[in-house]
């Protein structure tokens, strides 16, 4: 249940919205792993540079970030209406429409559809929503094989792995660990295959083609959906993306209920504000658009709820559902760059995910998340359609302290501080107190959580006389 | 406005702040009744519990002109979270309260541009330094090239550019306790970055990125030692 206490959230059990351990700890670990440290620093650190370049080219880049969010904030007020505009339009072009209130009745509905059409493996587009309801388990489960065709999403999928990047799933891996990868799991693979890009490319072309003609269902995500003429839009750089949407003979979609635009021309806006703020391009290699069922092919779209409904019930979080997975926020964020996508413990990674997964899930079970930021900033400055992150993660762990997430001797603490503070007399002679701690030197034995700051770092040595003690004295 | 941090552990920095104005030939008073602007708190998930200190933050500084500083996370505090803190609470006569005495709190290197109208104050510090202009102050307030363009003033003040400059230092108040490791990690890359500048000084705006950065260069062993910009602009020959 959300914190509304009536609206369901996404379900435990199933997907990968939830880590196992607390953030804290997962990226204490993810810290210690050198080769993951330096592969994320080279990564985020060139996506970065481009990307700052392909915004800067645009003069009106703050007007389309305004008309971003202005549209995206229509279609979150009016969520009702153009979703039933959406599904109108897609039936009237011969489609058909599936209402998923959660990740289990989603993959239902589409091992349902896969087991209709006889087909024994599925080929899929790069799609957070079905990583998000864990689609690829519940296919295998139903004795599906899915199959990966984006490189990188192919790569974990290889790799036995899970995504750590909306972009980039396999941002974590370098061309040596690729390499060892495809020889070990990729059918057919040359025993010999070098660690050369256009190698392990080839390698995984002629993995893929096959699986591109023989398939008879395909699993992609979308985009964007255009409510007024019922078209689903799928972004992407490889051409992996159109083999699956056009070569199978049953085409589903499964797509979370915000990725909605009211019109046609709203594309404008956003095929200028994506392509550059997640590859750093001026426009992507593919784009796909497609209305209800083409050319004799059966289409399905799956609406994915999920714990969004939940999300749009706080006003202070909502924002959150703006969002349209360019992921400049990652590349610019000093806690992912540093711990990568894994430390999450969801699909949805870095500062977007730490205000989108505990809304999905409800902030019991991911109530850490909202702390793992500095509140830097650069998130809000980098996202293209002015998601104001930093306000948003105050507010979250807001609630993962209303709901008693934080540990009772830090609620403790800020209350006898606070009532320290409601006193200038009080307050006064507290800080003064800090004089006490003089003798002990920069690294007193302190006890968690204050060790964790003298593990690092010294401690300043407490003045002889505090500010206003100077200026009672002699200062005024 | 004496910051808690800079009343408690660094009251150089107010110190330097009252010479600095005193010297420009402006009065300075420091509210008896002040305490604390309540960020930590706010920023740590206890809003609800600040309200009675954002009250007094706001009764303390009622009969202010204009209030001033050394602190962009403070003020940066005061003006997007106070009234907000308020609304939310319900107490709108309080919000109403907030915003107008937000409107009139800067800081320091907003005042002295802005608000005075210099850059030059006269200030003398032979030192090389470099600056890591905080997060709050570029991301929070925009203050720009603001504390720059003060620095470019200072005579023999040589300033060496910081790589990746607007980089967080990994303080973020009570992150650098809940994340302790993520902390330092950035801490390590701040001050490699300090270190290959050569840098006699590493100064900045804020007493808490001070703290953490001061930290690390002491534990490192690091000959650059923190100032804070207010230091640095009340020196003279």
């Amino acid at each position: 249940m959300s914190d509304a206490g009536w609206i369901p959230v996404a379900p435990p059990g199933v997907g990968h919205l939830r880590g196992g351990r607390p953030f804290p700890q997962e990226a204490a670990d993810a810290l210690a792993d050198a080769t993951l440290r330096s592969n994320l620093t080279g990564a985020t650190t060139r996506i970065r540079a481009k990307r700052d370049a392909a915004v800067a080219e645009v003069p009106d880049w703050e007007q389309l970030r305004a008309a971003g969010a202005a549209i995206k904030d229509d279609v979150l007020a009016h969520l009702d209406t153009y979703l039933l505009q959406l599904e109108e339009q897609v039936t009237a072009r011969g489609g058909t429409v599936h209402w998923a209130a959660d990740a289990v009745e989603a993959n239902r509905i589409v091992v349902d559809l896969v087991r209709a059409a006889r087909a024994d493996e599925v080929v899929k587009v790069k799609s957070m929503a079905t990583q998000e309801i864990g689609l690829n388990e519940a296919l295998a489960a139903a004795g599906v094989a899915p199959i990966e065709t984006d490189l990188a999403e192919l790569i974990v999928q290889l790799g036995d792995d899970w995504p750590s990047h909306f972009l980039v799933p396999a941002i974590h891996r370098n061309r040596t660990e690729i390499r060892d990868i495809f020889r070990r799991a990729m059918p057919g693979a040359d025993p010999d295959l070098p660690d050369e890009p256009a190698a392990l490319a080839e390698a995984s072309r002629r993995y893929l083609r096959a699986k591109f003609l023989a398939a008879g269902v395909a699993v992609s995500g979308a985009n964007f959906a255009v409510a007024e003429t019922g078209t689903l839009a799928v972004v992407e750089s490889e051409g992996n993306g159109r083999m699956c949407l056009t070569l199978p003979r049953t085409l589903v979609t499964v797509m979370g209920i915000e990725k909605l635009l009211p019109r046609w021309a709203d594309l404008e806006v956003f095929m200028q504000l994506l392509p550059r703020s997640s590859t750093a391009e001026r426009m992507n290699p593919y784009t796909s658009f497609w209305s209800g069922a083409t050319e004799g092919q059966d289409f399905h779209l799956v609406l994915l709820d999920n714990g969004r409904t939940a999300t749009l019930a706080d006003p202070a979080g909502r924002a959150a559902l703006r969002c349209i997975r360019c992921s400049a926020c990652l590349n610019v964020c000093p806690v992912y760059e540093r711990v990568g996508g894994h430390a999450y413990g969801s699909v949805y990674p870095g500062p977007i995910g730490a205000v989108l997964s505990p809304q999905l899930t409800g902030i019991e079970s991911n109530a850490t998340l909202p702390f793992a930021s500095t509140l830097c900033g650069a998130c809000y400055q980098a996202c293209p359609v002015a998601i104001d992150i930093p306000t948003m993660l105050v507010h979250l762990r807001e609630r993962a302290v209303a709901a008693g997430a934080e540990p009772i001797t830090e609620r403790a603490a800020m209350r006898a501080m606070a009532w320290l503070m409601a006193s200038p007399r009080r307050w006064g002679a507290g800080l003064a107190a800090l004089r006490a701690g003089r003798p002990l030197g920069p690294r007193p034995p302190l006890p968690p959580p204050l060790s964790g700051w003298t593990s690092d770092r010294d401690l300043p040595r407490p003045p002889a006389r505090t500010f206003r003690q100077w200026w009672d004295a002699e200062g005024r | 406005m004496v910051t808690c941090l800079v009343d408690g552990l660094f009251p150089d920095v107010g110190r330097a702040t009252v010479a600095l104005l005193r010297r420009l030939g402006h009065v300075v008073e420091v509210p008896d009744g002040q305490t604390c602007c309540g960020q930590m708190h706010i920023n740590t998930g206890y809003g609800p519990a600040a309200v009675g200190v954002v009250r007094h933050h706001v009764e303390a500084f009622a009969a202010t002109d204009v209030v001033v500083a050394p602190s962009a996370s403070c003020v940066g505090s005061v003006r997007h979270q106070h009234a907000a803190l308020a609304r939310q609470a319900g107490d709108t006569a309080l919000a109403a309260a907030a915003e107008a005495l937000a409107a009139r709190t800067y800081e320091l290197s907003e005042l002295l541009v802005d608000v005075l109208g210099v850059t030059d104050v006269g200030a003398y510090y032979p030192h090389r330094v470099t600056w890591h202009p905080t997060c709050h102050s570029l991301r929070v307030l925009g203050v720009g090239d603001r504390p720059r363009r003060l620095l470019e003033a200072v005579e023999g003040l040589q300033l060496v550019d910081l790589p990746d400059a607007a980089d967080c230092c990994g303080f973020g108040g009570t992150f650098a306790l809940k994340n302790a490791a993520v902390s330092a990690a950035m801490l390590d890359d701040k001050l490699r970055r300090i270190a290959a500048t050569g840098a006699e000084r590493c100064a900045s705006g804020d007493a808490s990125c001070l703290m953490q950065i001061g930290g690390g260069l002491s534990r490192s062993g690091s000959p650059t030692r923190p100032v804070h910009l207010a230091e640095i602009l009340a020196a003279t020959r």
